[in-house]
């Protein structure tokens, strides 16, 4: 069954010049090592809030923004749903990958196991809310408008090694692929 | 100038473009003025720590970031306060109307109104508490600067006293 790491890889099979923001834990450590480069910001700490700092690049500059955001972290930060639906960024995509599950802390399960998410998304105002597997991702990536995209994969966290970047090189890097 | 006048010309002044708000009623007028300003983009949030998240993205891509809350949402903020701004060193200045402070009607506001400086301390973050409209005003105008060179997220604390100070 496919897992977390292969819907990152399959993400990032698609990515070109967009700017990756991505969830805290494994998540990160995974996409570090599927494919890290500059353009990609890893969040070390503060869970549930991937998609209020893509929210937040998306308003100020053009580059498309990708977040790669976990079903865990969404329920702790349920009202950026809200704000990202009213301020519809048409530069601004969101994958929640959703796997039911607190893959860092030793799969425990999660609510949202019970839960369509692109509908609650679709519920609070997103004009485009869709599952990863009903859409061509690629054309997705250049619609240039404001998506929710739940992807729906199993628990299960892959072999992938603490990042060895310092939350200063992570932050420098990022800034300077940064054009206004 | 009245208090709300005076902080909105030290935001001004400051060069912040970019500000994320949660409102408190002592904040109301500021907040009208932001609003009119087509220069201030204004992200109204469900939840003071959304906030931070979105003006720590706003910074890296160049806006210079304010939250205005209520000193109540800096409890809904610390974590984002320690690992986010600490952890990536990103500036910020946090505007907060201090209730529970003398004055305070509402016995509601009083614990976190007691806490606000303390929690600021234990991170050991920086904090004004301007008790005229000149020293709010230094203190505003100076604050994107000073988050800049420090590193560290920079408070201004406004009790209930200072909005009710007279005109200038």
């Amino acid at each position: 069954m496919a897992t977390r790491v292969d819907g990152i890889k399959e993400i990032m099979k698609n990515i070109e010049d967009e700017l990756v923001v991505c969830n805290i834990g494994v998540p990160s450590k995974e996409l570090y090592k599927v494919k890290d480069r500059a353009k990609n910001f890893y969040m070390i700490g503060s869970m549930g809030l991937v998609s209020s700092i893509g929210l937040g690049l998306a308003l100020n500059q053009d580059n498309t923004v990708v977040v790669i955001d976990g079903d865990g972290s969404v329920l702790m930060n349920m009202g950026s749903l809200v704000t990202i639906a009213q301020n519809q960024c048409p530069n601004l995509i969101w994958i929640v990958i959703n796997n039911g599950a607190y893959g860092s802390t030793g799969n425990q399960d999660t609510y949202a196991k019970n839960l369509d998410l692109r509908k609650i998304a679709k519920d609070v105002g997103f004009e485009n809310a869709y599952k990863f597997e009903d859409i061509d991702f690629n054309k997705a990536l250049k619609s240039k408008k404001c998506m929710f995209i739940e992807y729906n994969l199993e628990p299960g966290n892959s072999k992938a090694p603490v990042i060895d970047l310092s939350p200063e090189e992570i932050r420098d890097r990022f800034m300077n692929e940064i054009i206004n | 100038m009245n208090s709300s006048e005076t902080i909105y010309k030290g935001i001004k002044d400051s060069g912040i473009n970019f500000i994320v708000s949660v409102p408190c009623a002592n904040l109301k007028e500021l907040l009208n003025l932001i609003d009119a300003d087509d220069e201030i983009t204004h992200i109204p949030v469900t939840r003071e720590e959304e906030g931070l998240g979105i003006c720590a993205g706003a910074y890296m891509a160049g806006a210079k970031t304010a939250i205005l809350m209520q000193n109540s949402g800096l409890g809904n903020c610390i974590n984002a306060l320690g690992s986010l701004f600490e952890l990536y060193s990103f500036p910020l200045v946090m505007i907060m109307s201090h209730r529970g402070t003398e004055g305070e009607s509402i016995i509601g506001q009083v614990p976190m109104g007691k806490a606000t400086p303390k929690l600021l301390d234990s991170l050991d973050l920086p904090y004004y508490k301007p008790t005229n409209h000149k020293e709010a005003y230094d203190a505003v105008s100076k604050s994107w600067n000073e988050s800049v060179e420090s590193g560290k997220v920079v408070s201004i604390l406004l009790e209930i006293k200072y909005w009710k100070l007279e005109d200038d």
